[in-house]
């Protein structure tokens, strides 16, 4: 029996205010545990909820991006559990009516384009840090109270490869609208996963398991693979799929049930009386919706067709909103048509030197105009491929011109023929037993031979030219 | 005169003219509380030390200057002990003062440190359900205040409080008003903040005033109505100067006599004194015409779902996590340490009304239910918030007795709580409708307890309840009267 | 409607509340009894009616994101039936 996966995700971002979704708090991230909490945030007696103003801007704007149409009318409900990291044992969040709903992300998988559909983002209020230890556990209110915004997405992925794409394309648009970091590490992204099989070509659902504890994409894409097998072995032996919850273990790679029991859960969801219903006006969410910035799909088109790039190259570029508005100076900034060095600069050796340093391209210190440099020095052979790379490290590292470390470390590469003359003359001088296996019709004899030159001008001949000054002289390889 | 039988208007008059002072006010108030309060218990742990009245206020001047005010024991006061009369609560000291504390400390205000009984967590209509047992009628110290802001109403016509603070969901302010013969006002919803009131029903709570006499209920109300930021259902629009109200003229008054609120079971006497008043009324030139609120026979059971659903929720932080009682029972319930942390906290700290209206409203809320009960009753609601608007186009006040009979004796209702509940019949509405009501004492019994007579008038026409209430009062004797201690 | 104990006890575990066997006997009948009297409501014509969501009209409550003084820690900690250090304590929570 053939198994197709059906997958929804439920993801959490922390927006992006000075202070707390119903308090005055600060948001600060990293200050000293329950040093930022007051009578509201810790559900003290008598206390009310006030909502920031800012908090549902920003709800309005990501859900505007979504393509979510905004409720004319939208209210916050009471969700009832008891947690320890729940002061009041109620989470103030958004049940039938929320900030916004209906709206939809399309993807690119294998070469086609595939929309999931967003069923609603609702603002929420988040829950403290518990930290466990032998016999009790910490309570750290300091998270209590910050905005979350829940988007729920339509069981519309397929593949883990598809909820990866999914994730990647949601953190973009959201970073773009600026309303959060999105980022997992810091927490200011989570992700829940549902999954089930259904008998391909059926559109039931079966029964889900839902999966928590993803800490990154690479772990949402992982653990539903391995959650498909999981399912897919249970219902090949005839057996029945538990609905349960599920954390992902990234040591052993593998979801395990919960260790209590869980019980239906009843959230008794009721209008919150404390805070009267909103109704957001058009001029709001339209004076809102001229905030958004250009999204990366619009960029994306806009780079291929202005700037005549790749689509690969154009969607790599136009992840992070900063990072395109950075390359489309240095873009706009590089001379002639053919943009292809620039972006190849960017795509290759910029977006490693910010990978492997955990940081944004823009965030390296170079300017476009300097990159552009950096590209021309390579593009008139004025220095080697490899000695480009190391000045670009060095740019970064030392926040110094590409000219100046070139000519302070004499990086000008050596095209001049008449220069390398000598060089090549001794080299086939101190290696005959190359040389004659090149006259034997060895080729790689030549590019060792190539070698021995760079070797000897410490690098800084053109390889190119050497090379194919040495063809000249062996015009038999 | 003793400073302690004066109403605040007068000891206003008294510090303005140099003839008294706050301490020798407070001084004459704590030695009056400590000669009744034993047989009275209006008050809730009386502190050792006598208040002093400069650290109260750091000599803030304003409209309250020096006077003291007694406040019931569910609203915040920073740093003394607010316990809402329950054991789940008995040690909290809240880290803020209510927004209504705050105004009045800047208005020059006293606030006495000792909190005023109510029935726990504010749950039932006689303060027997305080943890701390009762408080007595002054007027026959064998029968109940009335609840559940009894302790403020007991203390007001004891004169062991020039005004206080009490808090009305289902009427809490005035049902003990008219039990003890004093002048309770519940405001409009959302015209007074609830900030630091420690919640009941959100939907339904408002504090108010209970005070000797109509003039002192317009001075607390200048001082603590008014828009809250802190308070997201509080009401935008600016109150007005509610002295102006106090003006003696009633010409023209068209009032509205519902006919289901003079239903059987109505005490005779009630039901007679009420109505002589209402008479008393037109003989000062109001105009008074029979009008129907089809829906009130609704109102107790759609208030026992809103209310006791809201409570619930409410209550759910009421855990022995933050603040409060933790349980140190560690008998297994369910193994899970925490979870009978919880259950044995609760188990232990509620009352027994508590934990009644607590299944109750969790019940009404729960999957199943949710639509049979609390969305229907939100339903009802709405056509009782109807019938209101409706007779107000026909009238600017309606008048019915406060309560359907005078005080009861202390134990008599206790063993059957829809008895209970079915007494709160005559001030509910208003809650539901989130109308402004007043009770003005109106009469004795025979056995010489107080009557009431409650006013109710449209949203945020306290200045009509005033007018009226001051007229009638100025007109008749009972707001002279204290009972004999 | 008829309440049974068993749904009594189901309600008390959702509120987190221990109840002794007395009273939850005593607190079935009563909440029966109650209910009984509520299910009134029943009769009450609700067609086409609105459920009363807030009773103010909209204001649009909002508040300005500007940060507000915390409370310091003596005060957050004052009422704690237990605590360590700056964190609240409660018994491990089990997952």
């Amino acid at each position: 029996m053939n198994y197709e996966p059906v997958i929804g995700l439920e993801v959490h971002v922390q927006l992006k205010t000075k202070t707390k979704v119903f308090c005055g708090c600060s948001t600060e991230f990293g200050n000293e545990p329950n040093s930022q909490v007051c009578p509201v945030c810790l559900g003290f007696p008598g206390s009310l909820p006030v909502l920031n103003r800012a908090a549902l801007d920003h709800a309005i704007k990501a859900g505007l991006a979504l393509n979510c149409t905004v409720a004319e009318y939208t209210k916050f409900d009471r969700k009832h559990y008891y947690y320890p990291d729940l002061p009041k044992n109620i989470q103030i969040s958004q049940y039938d009516l929320p900030v916004s709903k209906d709206g939809y992300l399309d993807i690119e998988i294998d070469g086609r384009t595939k929309r999931i559909r967003i069923r609603r983002a609702h603002l929420e209020e988040d829950a403290g840090k518990l930290i466990h230890k032998e016999t009790t556990s910490l309570i750290d209110y300091n998270r209590t109270g910050q905005p979350l915004l829940e988007i729920v997405s339509e069981p519309d992925m397929n593949s883990p490869e598809e909820a990866y794409e999914y994730l990647t394309d949601l953190k973009s648009v959201i970073q773009y609208t600026d309303v959060s970091d999105c980022d997992m590490e810091k927490g200011t992204l989570r992700c829940d996963a549902n999954i089930s099989l259904r008998p391909a070509g059926t559109t039931g659902l079966g029964v889900k398991s839902e999966l928590k504890n993803l800490n990154s994409f690479k772990a949402v894409r992982e653990a539903l693979a391995y959650e498909i097998e999981r399912h897919r072995q249970i219902l090949n032996e005839g057996g029945q799929v538990v609905q349960e919850t599920r954390l992902w273990d990234e040591k052993t790679g593998q979801t395990l049930a919960m260790r209590t029991k869980e019980e239906a859960k009843d959230y008794r969801y009721f209008p919150e009386p404390d805070l009267p219903p909103f109704t957001p006006v058009k001029e709001e969410i339209d004076r809102i919706k001229k905030e958004i910035p250009e999204l990366p799909k619009e960029k994306c088109r806009r780079f291929m067709k202005e700037h005549g790039l790749g689509k690969s190259d154009a969607q790599q570029l136009t992840l992070s909103m900063q990072d395109a508005e950075f390359a489309e100076a240095v873009i706009r900034a590089f001379p002639g048509a053919n943009k292809k060095p620039a972006v190849n600069w960017l795509i290759g050796p910029l977006a490693s030197e910010a990978n492997a340093r955990n940081r944004q391209m823009h965030e390296l210190g170079v300017s476009p105009e300097d990159l552009v440099e950096l590209v021309r020095f390579m593009e008139d052979q004025e220095i080697s491929n490899l000695a480009a790379k190391t000045v670009l490290s060095d740019m970064i590292d030392t926040h110094r011109t590409a000219a100046q470390i070139v000519k302070e470390k004499n990086l000008i590469q050596i095209s001049d023929e008449s220069s390398i003359e000598n060089d090549i003359d001794a080299v086939i001088a101190e290696n005959p037993k190359v040389v004659n296996d090149l006259t034997g019709g060895r080729s790689n004899a030549l590019m060792f031979l190539v070698g021995q030159v760079m070797k000897r001008t410490k690098g800084k001949a053109n390889p190119k030219v050497v090379q194919d000054m040495l063809k000249r002289r062996f015009p038999n390889v | 005169m003793d400073l302690f039988r004066s109403t605040a208007h007068e000891l206003i008059d008294l510090v303005s003219g140099g003839k008294t002072t706050s301490e020798a006010i407070i001084a004459s108030l704590d030695a009056r509380i400590r000669e009744k309060d034993t047989g009275v218990k209006a008050y809730v742990r009386r502190q050792k030390n006598a208040v002093d009245p400069i650290r109260e206020t750091g000599r803030r001047s304003g409209p309250l200057s020096g006077i003291p005010v007694a406040v019931k024991d569910n609203i915040c006061t920073d740093g003394i002990e607010t316990s809402c009369c329950s054991k789940i609560l008995a040690g909290f000291r809240p880290p803020y003062d209510a927004t209504v504390i705050t105004k009045l400390r800047d208005a020059g205000a006293v606030i006495i440190p000792d909190k005023l009984n109510m029935d726990e967590f504010a749950f039932g209509s006689s303060t027997e359900n305080s943890c701390f047992g009762p408080t007595h009628n002054p007027w026959d110290l064998g029968r109940v205040p009335g609840g559940s802001s009894g302790g403020s109403a007991a203390a007001v016509a004891a004169d062991e409080a020039i005004m206080a603070l009490g808090s009305d969901t289902g009427g809490s302010i005035r049902q003990p008003a008219a039990f003890c013969g004093v002048v309770g006002l519940k405001p409009t919803y959302g015209r007074v903040s609830r900030y630091g009131l420690i919640a009941f029903a959100s939907s339904l709570d408002q504090i108010g005033p209970l005070t000797k006499d109509v003039h002192d209920s317009c001075l607390l109300m200048n001082v603590i109505a008014g828009r809250d930021p802190m308070d997201s259902t509080s009401s935008d629009r600016t109150p007005p100067d509610y002295t102006k109200s106090l003006v003696q003229d009633v010409k023209g008054l068209k009032i509205g006599i519902p006919k289901e609120y003079f239903a059987q079971g109505m005490d005779r006497e009630v039901r007679t004194i009420v109505e002589e008043a209402i008479k008393k009324l037109e003989r000062l030139g109001a105009t008074a015409a029979e009008v129907s609120l089809p829906h009130t026979q609704y109102a107790v059971p759609v208030y026992y779902i809103v209310a006791t659903a809201e409570a619930s929720s409410n209550l759910s932080r009421f855990d022995g996590v933050q603040y409060g009682l933790r349980s140190s029972d560690t008998r297994p319930i369910t193994g899970n340490k925490l979870i009978d942390m919880y259950k044995h906290t609760r188990g232990e700290g509620f009352g027994a009304e508590a934990k009644r209206r607590i299944l109750l409203g969790t019940f009404a809320l729960s999957h199943g239910y949710y639509d049979a009960y609390y969305l229907r009753a939100l339903k009802v609601r709405t056509l009782i918030t109807r019938d209101f608007a409706d007779v107000f186009k026909e009238c600017d006040c309606i008048i019915t007795p406060t309560t359907p009979t005078p005080a009861f004796t202390i134990g008599e209702k206790t063993d059957d709580p829809l008895q209970m509940y079915l007494s709160d019949v005559l001030t509910i509405s208003a809650n539901l409708a989130g109308i402004p009501a007043i009770s003005v004492p109106c009469g004795f019994t025979k056995a010489g307890l107080p009557v009431g007579m409650q006013i109710l008038a449209p949203a945020f026409m306290e200045e009509t309840l005033f007018r009226a209430a001051f007229t009638y009062e100025q007109a008749t004797p009972w707001h002279t009267m204290r009972p004999k201690l | 409607m008829a309440l049974s104990k068993q749904t009594v006890e189901y309600v008390a575990h959702l509120s987190r509340i221990e109840l002794t066997e007395e009273e939850l006997e005593k607190l079935s009948k009563q909440l029966e009894s109650i209910i009984g009297f509520i299910d009134a409501l029943r009769a009450a014509d609700v067609a086409g009616v609105r459920p009363t969501d807030h009773i103010l009209p909209l204001n649009n409550a909002l508040r300005p994101d500007e940060p507000r003084p915390s409370l310091p820690i003596e005060k957050t900690l004052a009422n704690a039936p237990r605590k360590d250090g700056r964190f609240f304590a409660v018994p491990k929570v089990i997952e």
